[in-house]
């Protein structure tokens, strides 16, 4: 169970995230969505620390952080919670230097210390699960964008976090290669898998979300299943952003 | 120009002597020194980007001081000058330690640069799957940063190399000093220190040619 309470965080005199409350269940899938500089982005490097956040409390099952701007979260407490996340990101950010099965098989073999044969395993399980068993030899400039995030996907996958953290996983692609990796987050999310979503593609959002956070400014606008959030809101400026939304669609 | 039979004699005379120096004089001292000064330069550039102040500064202080001061200056402070305070040096050990000094101030601005390049996605990525600062530097940032800074350090090698004729200032018999000695016997100034151009060419067309092997085979996983 992830739980977050009154999160803060300031970027110099920008304030980016004013005091953000959520929880998230395990085995469930919450999608973030909302205009650009709502800090959903932000929101989402909270989760396994890439950002500190300046005040506020993160719990990941047993593990409770409490921010505050003079304490320094001790090294390796931010490891230990890395280790249960994983994270995919909107530029894929493969290592160029490995091949596909050497990035999934890196912080197994690094992070966790387990054998190289054991590694090599666990990669080969995952590439197939996403698809690309026979890709295993490929340097990522070989392989496709959706590919790549495929790739990235399994290499997030392969330390057995508790939650995976997607931020905007398919905006970098072209749209024939959305619907790949789209299909590869569906399947997860019904084998049970833990997700946290930033994303545009909103028609995937009100399939694959148990739960739909909506952010502008730094704030949660409304949070609820799909139904709730993007067809039975009042918020009116929630509205004037699906609206908005839906019109470009 | 023309050469008669007795230049034609003491040219080829030559060849063998100053092949020689290269070999077990000029080489082995650019070898040294490159490689214990790129130990030197990757330790420099991590401290000029550590996040503590002292090995911060004392980097910066490095770097300025061999930088704002002439190569064959700083080798006369440690021939000549180092005996009078108590302590002193081989000609070669000398040469070596100057080097060492060049290289690391130089090749850490390279070394830096490199590191810098490489976008911080990598090291996000790192970062997310649990990587401590170490790790991800040593697996993903260093790796990456060895490729993009070949061709400069290749440059700074075959500056090395001919730099080393600096040495011959400091009673190193490399190649140029050779040149000079032989010289010293048959007066053939333009003759010898041709001859000795020559041999640095060739030491130079050897490295160049190996530099585009090297980066041939670093660039397997590189898209360009």
């Amino acid at each position: 169970m992830i739980e977050i309470r009154d999160l803060y965080k300031s970027f110099g005199p920008l304030e980016v995230l004013k005091g953000v409350n959520l929880t998230l269940e395990h085995g469930r899938v919450m999608v973030i969505i909302g205009p650009s500089g709502s800090g959903k982005t932000t929101l989402l490097r909270c989760f396994n620390l890439l950002e500190i956040p300046d005040r506020g409390s993160l719990t990941l099952n047993t593990v409770k952080l409490d921010f505050a701007p003079s304490a320094k979260i001790p090294q390796r407490t931010v490891l230990s919670l890395r280790q249960q996340t994983g994270m995919v990101f909107q530029s894929y950010n493969l290592f160029p230097h490995m091949t596909a099965l050497g990035n999934v098989m890196e912080a197994q073999v690094t992070v966790q210390k387990r054998s190289k044969e054991e590694a090599k395993a666990t990669a080969m399980v995952l590439l197939g699960k996403v698809g690309l068993a026979e890709k295993a030899a490929a340097y990522p400039h070989q392989l496709s964008g959706g590919q790549q995030q495929r790739v990235a996907i399994a290499r997030a996958m392969a330390v057995e976090p508790e939650v995976l953290l997607f931020d905007e996983p398919t905006s970098a692609l072209d749209p024939e290669l959305v619907g790949e990796v789209l299909k590869v987050i569906r399947q997860l999310a019904r084998e049970g898998m833990t997700m946290v979503i930033v994303t545009h593609e909103m028609k995937f959002a009100a399939d694959v979300a148990d739960r739909i956070i909506l952010m502008d400014q730094g704030v949660i606008l409304e949070q609820g299943t799909p139904q709730q959030v993007l067809e039975q809101t009042k918020n009116p400026r929630a509205m004037q952003f699906l609206n908005r939304l839906g019109r470009e669609e | 120009m023309m050469m008669d039979d007795r230049q034609i004699q003491i040219f080829l005379d030559s060849l063998l002597p100053l092949l020689k120096a290269g070999i077990a004089f000029t080489l082995p001292l650019a070898l040294v020194s490159f490689i214990l000064g790129m130990v030197l330069a990757v330790l420099t550039a991590l401290a000029r980007l550590s996040s503590w102040r002292i090995p911060r500064l004392t980097a910066r202080f490095y770097v300025w001081v061999i930088r704002g001061t002439p190569l064959l200056v700083q080798l006369f402070i440690i021939f000549y000058g180092l005996p009078a305070a108590g302590i002193v040096l081989e000609p070669f050990v000398a040469a070596v330690i100057g080097f060492i000094l060049s290289v690391g101030a130089y090749s850490s601005e390279i070394v830096r640069a490199a590191i810098l390049s490489i976008p911080t996605g990598q090291w996000e990525a790192a970062f997310s799957v649990g990587m401590t600062r170490r790790q991800a530097l040593r697996r993903v940032i260093l790796p990456q940063a060895v490729r993009v800074s070949v061709p400069p350090l290749s440059n700074s090698f075959i500056s090395l190399v001919k730099d080393t004729s600096l040495a011959a200032s400091i009673t190193y018999v490399e190649i140029f000093r050779k040149a000079q000695q032989i010289t010293a016997t048959t007066y053939e100034p333009l003759l010898l220190y041709c001859e000795a151009a020559l041999f640095y060419l060739l030491f130079c067309s050897v490295l160049s040619a190996l530099q585009n092997t090297l980066e041939k085979r670093l660039d397997r996983y590189t898209a360009s």
